[in-house]
Order: structure tokens, then sequence, then C-alpha cells
């Protein structure tokens, strides 16, 4: 099997570089072009500087533009961050306004302002302890994230690589009309389609346990929407010549189909990764135990009392994201741009 | 191996075939014409026989007289399956039941009332507010996302020092959810917080953003923060993909690069543009997310969504309004998509990749 793109991938070591030319320098020389400088005309020179001098102010001014807006947007991630080491008493101090209820304002000094501050007066790490170590509460959300997200983003990914494998290797029209039905699906936002998996969880009497947000998630779409472009950008030849070689489906599904794809895998895996990571209206629907939601509702309903130990679980639900967001920058965007060009 | 080769080269050297739609009335007409002859002069029994055969082998062969054998495409239809079954029993078979649903008095009479629902869910208040605000919302944010990030990706698309640095920063508040950042939304925007002390430069009253009628243009920052870098990255995929002699040719016959930008590469980037609204107004539907977080359940008259009325709703457990309310929302999100499609199809009918 491994022979078959051997030939693709590997060439240039195998290929002999071409040989120069042989031939004695002294003729060689003689067929090169000599170039010779002129002297510039003083216009053209002056031109040509300011031309320079435009492609530089362009390039400042975009630079600039381009840093103020990476500013901005690095902003409340980073204020999210360095907060996170601030003790209680200081975040009352500088944001005591915002957060404190009426009747909990009294004991601690609160600013008539609010003090928005980038470093911490004194770093400390007992908020990371107490939520790690102490209060069993926001941890147990953060684990009801993960068990939530793992089991989706792995079995999404493996119903929908069977049928994008379905989906893209032989056409029909039956096949374009439900591939059509899956592309409305996956475009309708949560409020048309919480209604009819809130229907069926409840006739199957899951509500209110973790299939209800497993099961819909596990068959969603988008994963087959994406997989299906991916695949078809396989080249049919080799899906040919394994059948040639006296593959069956499942092997040229296994073994050649699968492995191609690793690099869209990853990026779905990423996209499917964040968006329940971050979700909100499902849990909120389809679970009315609190108990079961996962750190993204929990962290609104934080009590007053714990602004700080909220900065540093908001950092520690962060990290998990911004962690894979670094390793796999690239595969993101090129699923990114997979999405793009719906029509295809 | 000879014969595999033979049949592996008769079935699939003719392609074309696979895209011809398949001719249903022909093809039975031809196969019943031949049936009837070869069941000339035979005894009843064994035309019976023939005649089962035949048909059985028809059905075997599927109706796609394509190149695919009946063999692959029943495997297909297998690999399929566990996906089908899964989008059937979540989402279109239900679907089918709240439509149902939206045309009777009550889940448990099922009395035909015909439209009623739909205008009792289209008279509610909550729901026209809902709808009212979310429209707005849509409005102004969709067509200042794509304006935004098409910006930015041109201004990625030409020569600066740090690219990918500034790339991975506008990318980073996709990855980071909501919830993390709420918190220091909520002291930016605070009556005492920076952005009053910034509009307060300019001389403007301090305002009260989250209880006012300000409260939409927050959400919209917050809005465009989060999809400002999706937007660019697809944009800057469609920049990368306009066919580089066109514009080379441009450039020769001494078109200003305004005069590129309008004329050859918006046009090619069509289709993104397209695909970056839908998407984007796909997000401004889920920005109820965001006003959750920040506001909870019965947030300020001018931020209160779709979302926020579903939810309610649910609690109500009123399954008709609740029916009506989503079918009435996916025909707006049909229409706005056919739209979209529409116009693309126009504006790009006669462009060459």
């Amino acid at each position: 099997m491994r022979s078959l793109w051997d030939d693709r991938e590997d060439t240039g070591g195998r290929e002999q570089k071409p040989q120069r030319k042989a031939g004695p320098p002294a003729q060689r020389t003689q067929q090169r072009v000599r170039i010779v400088k002129k002297p510039m005309d003083p216009e053209a020179l002056a031109l040509r500087q300011k031309k320079k001098r435009k492609e530089w102010t362009r390039i400042i001014v975009t630079v600039v533009i381009a840093s103020a807006f990476a500013f901005l947007f690095l902003m409340p991630i980073l204020l999210t961050f360095t907060n996170s080491f601030m003790s209680p008493s200081e975040i009352n101090a500088n944001y005591g306004q915002v957060f404190a209820s009426t009747d909990n304002g009294g004991k601690v000094f609160i600013a008539e302002k609010v003090n928005l501050k980038f470093l911490p007066d004194m770093v400390t790490f007992n908020q990371y302890v107490t939520v790690l170590f102490r209060s069993p509460a926001y941890l147990l959300k953060f684990w009801n994230s993960v068990f939530y997200v793992v089991p989706i983003v792995v079995f999404q990914l493996a119903v929908a690589s069977l049928a994008a494998y379905g989906f893209a290797r032989y056409y029909g029209k039956l096949k374009a009309g439900i591939f059509f039905a899956y592309i409305i699906l996956m475009l309708m936002p949560y409020q048309v389609t919480l209604v009819p998996n809130y229907l069926v969880s409840s006739w199957l009497h899951i509500l209110n346990t973790r299939w209800a947000i497993w099961l819909p998630g596990i068959f969603s779409p988008f994963a087959v929407y994406m997989l299906t472009k991916y695949m078809r950008r396989i080249p049919r030849s080799i899906y040919e010549a394994a059948e040639i070689d006296g593959a069956d489906e499942w092997q040229i599904f296994s073994r050649i189909c699968m492995p191609l794809c690793r690099s869209g895998l990853a990026s779905i895996a990423i996209l499917i990764f964040i968006d329940y990571w971050n979700m909100v209206e499902q849990p909120l629907i389809l679970l009315s135990d609190k108990e079961m939601h996962p750190l993204s509702v929990f962290l609104s309903e934080i009590n007053q009392g714990e602004i700080s130990l909220a900065f540093a679980v908001a950092v520690i639900y962060m990290i998990l994201p911004l962690l894979i967001f670094l390793y796999g920058e690239e595969y993101l965007i090129e699923g990114i741009t997979y999405q793009g060009g719906i029509k295809e | 191996m000879k014969d595999r080769i033979n049949r592996f080269l008769r079935k699939h050297t003719k392609p074309d075939k696979s895209i011809r739609r398949p001719n249903l009335k022909g093809t039975l007409g031809r196969k019943a014409r031949r049936l009837r002859e070869d069941l000339k002069g035979k005894s009843a029994r064994e035309a019976a026989l023939l005649a089962l055969s035949r048909i059985r082998a028809f059905l075997e062969e599927g109706l796609d007289n394509g190149y695919h054998t009946s063999r692959h495409s029943r495997l297909s239809w297998l690999f399929i399956l566990p996906s089908l079954a899964g989008v059937c029993l979540f989402f279109f078979l239900p679907f089918l039941v709240v439509i149902f649903y939206s045309f009777v008095n009550n889940p448990v009479q099922h009395r035909f009332v015909g439209f009623a629902n739909y205008i009792r869910a289209a008279g509610n208040a909550a729901f026209l507010l809902a709808a009212g605000n979310t429209l707005k919302f849509t409005a102004i944010s969709v067509p200042l996302a794509v304006l935004l990030s098409l910006g930015l990706a041109v201004m990625m698309d030409t020569k600066i020092p740090f690219r990918s640095a500034f790339r991975t920063a506008f990318l980073t508040p996709m990855m980071v959810p909501v919830a993390s950042v709420i918190l220091i939304w909520e002291v930016l925007f605070h009556y005492h917080g920076l952005a009053n002390d910034l509009i307060g430069i300019f001389g403007a009253g301090p305002v009260d953003w989250m209880k006012s009628e300000y409260a939409p243009i927050v959400i919209a920052t917050l809005f465009q923060w989060k999809n400002l870098g999706y937007n660019m990255i697809l944009f800057m995929a469609g920049l990368a993909s306009i066919p580089r002699d066109i514009l080379e040719v441009a450039r020769l016959e001494s078109a200003s690069s305004l005069q590129i930008f309008l004329l050859i590469k918006l046009r090619y980037l069509s289709s993104t543009i397209v695909f970056v609204t839908i998407m984007s107004v796909i997000n401004s539907f889920k920005v109820f997310r965001e006003i959750y977080l920040m506001t909870g359940n019965y947030p300020y008259d001018s931020l209160y969504m779709l979302q926020h009325f579903m939810n309610n709703t649910f609690n109500s457990l009123d399954y008709q309004k609740l029916s009506a309310a989503a079918i009435l929302m996916s025909l707006i999100m049909i229409v706005i998509i056919a739209v979209m499609f529409k116009a693309e199809n126009r504006i790009s009918r006669d462009l060459e990749y």
C-alpha cells in the first residue's frame, strides 16, 4: 500500500540533481551578459526615493494599526491573567464597585472609582491553591466540561469520518440531497435545533443526564460536512489504485483515506472542541440540575464574595484552549479555511 | 488478477456516466422490452423464474446506473448509516414533530388549529421584542464584522513585519471561552469603568452601559472581538486564492491599488463575503451566550434576544408556541441563506478560476 504514494512524497531525495553544464570556464564567461551600472539620472533617483519613503510610511502605518488592534484583542485576556494573581482584598479595592452587592460591601474598603490595573501589587497564588485543592465545586465543574467535550470530539469525529467517506467516495442524487440537508441543519441556530433535541431527549428519558448533551453533540452534522469537503480533495486515482491492488472498501477507508485526512481531523477536532468547551445554550435547556452544568455556565453564577477566585477559575478554564491553540494554530487556520466556500 | 483489471477498466473508463442523470423511465422500458423478448416461447414456470431473477438483478444494480456497481453503492450507504440514523433521530424526525406540534392545539389532544400558533407566537410581545432586538443586532454587527475583518485581512495581505504574530493575536479571542473574559468585560463597561473614562475625555457623560439603550454596543464590541479573527482568516484564504496573473496584468495596465481592490479582488472574494456573512449571521444569533453570561435570564429590554425568549418558553413548557417560533426562525434563516447564495451566483457567474 505504501508504495502508492511513495513517489509523490520523496522524489526529492532520489531524483538526481541536474548536472552542471560541463565546459571550460572561459567559454562561460563569454556567454554571460555583463551588467553595467549606469549613473542614475537624478530625477528618477528622486522618484525612486520618494516611492521608497511612501512604502516605508505605509508599512509603519499598517504596523501601528495592527499593533493597536492586537493590543485591544489581547488586553482582556492579559488582564484576566494578571488579575488572577491579585489577592482578594486588592480585587475588592479595585473592582468592589462592580461586583459587590449592597449587603456584603460593608467590611472591605471599596474605592469610588474602578481601577483597572495591569499588574498586581503583590503576586499571590492563594486563589489557585483554593480553587485546586480547597473548594471542590470549581474543579468539579471543570471536570464536567472535560467529560462533556472529550467524548463529543472523539465520537463525532468517528461517526463523521465514516459518513464523510460514504459521501465523498460515491455520488448519487439521493446522497447529494441528504448532504444538502446536513448543510442546512448545520447552518441552523441553536434556537431552532434545540427544540427537536429537547423533544427527543424527553422521549428517551435522557433529559437531565449527560446523554442529553452527548448524543446530539456526537451526531452533529458539522464534522460530516467538513470532512466530506476534505476527503473530496483526495485524488480519486489513489482510491482506484488501491482498488486495483485488491483492497476492500474498509481497507481503503482505514488504511488510505484516514491517514491522508490526519491534518483535517486535527483541525476539525479543534473547531469542535472550542464549540463545545464554550457551550452555554444546551446545558441551560437540557440540564436542569445545576450540579451537572459545565464551567462555562457556572462561571457566571459565581457568588459575589469570590471574585478573586473567579479570576483564577477563568484562567484555568481558558488555559486548555489556549494551549491547544498555541500547539495547533496551523491546524486551526487550515480548518477555518476549509470551512469557507460552502458551495463547492 | 487480469480479470480484475479488466473489470476495473470496464467500470472506470466511462466516468462521465456518473454525472449523467439516471434515466429511470428509459431504463425500465428497455429492460421490460428485453424481458418480453426473452420470455417468448417459455413455460410459465420458467418465465416467472426468469422475470423474478431479472427484477432482482435490476434492484441489486440500483437506480444509479453510473459507473458504481451496486455493491459499492450499498457499501457507501453502510458508511453513512450511523450518522444518518443519529441525525434522523435527533434532528430530522423531531423536526417533523415540531412542524406537527406547531399546527395542533396541544401535544396531548392533537386538534388541528391551522396557523393559530404562529399568530399567537408572532403576536407575543416578548417574541416581537426578542425578534426585533436580534434583527437589529444582526443588521448592525454583521456588516460591521464583514467590513472590519475584510480591512484587517487586506492589511495582513501586504508585506508587513511580524505578520504571523499579528495573525495569532487576532485569532486568540476566538479560542478564549467567553465565560473567562466576562469578568474583565464587566469591569471595562461598569458605570465607573474604563469605557466611561474614555468617553469622558471627549466630553461625553458617563453611561450606565449594561442597563440602558447602549447595552447592545457593549455586546456588539464583544461580538466583534470574538469573531473578527475567524472572519479575517477566511478573507485571507480568499485573497490568497485570487489568481496571481490577473493581478499582475492589472498592475501592468497601471491600475491603481484601489481599482485592483474594488474591481478584481472584491469580485473574486464574493463567495467568501457570502460565507462570512452567513457565518456572522449565525454567530450573531448565538450572541445570547455573551448576554446570558453577563446579565442572566432577564436582561435589560434592549438585550432581550430570541434565545431568551426560547429559554423562558421552555420553562413554561408551551410546546406549540415554541414549535411555531422555531419554525418561523428556521424559515427566516433559510430565506437569508437562499438570498445570499442567489446574490453570490449573480456576482460570480462570469468568474474563472
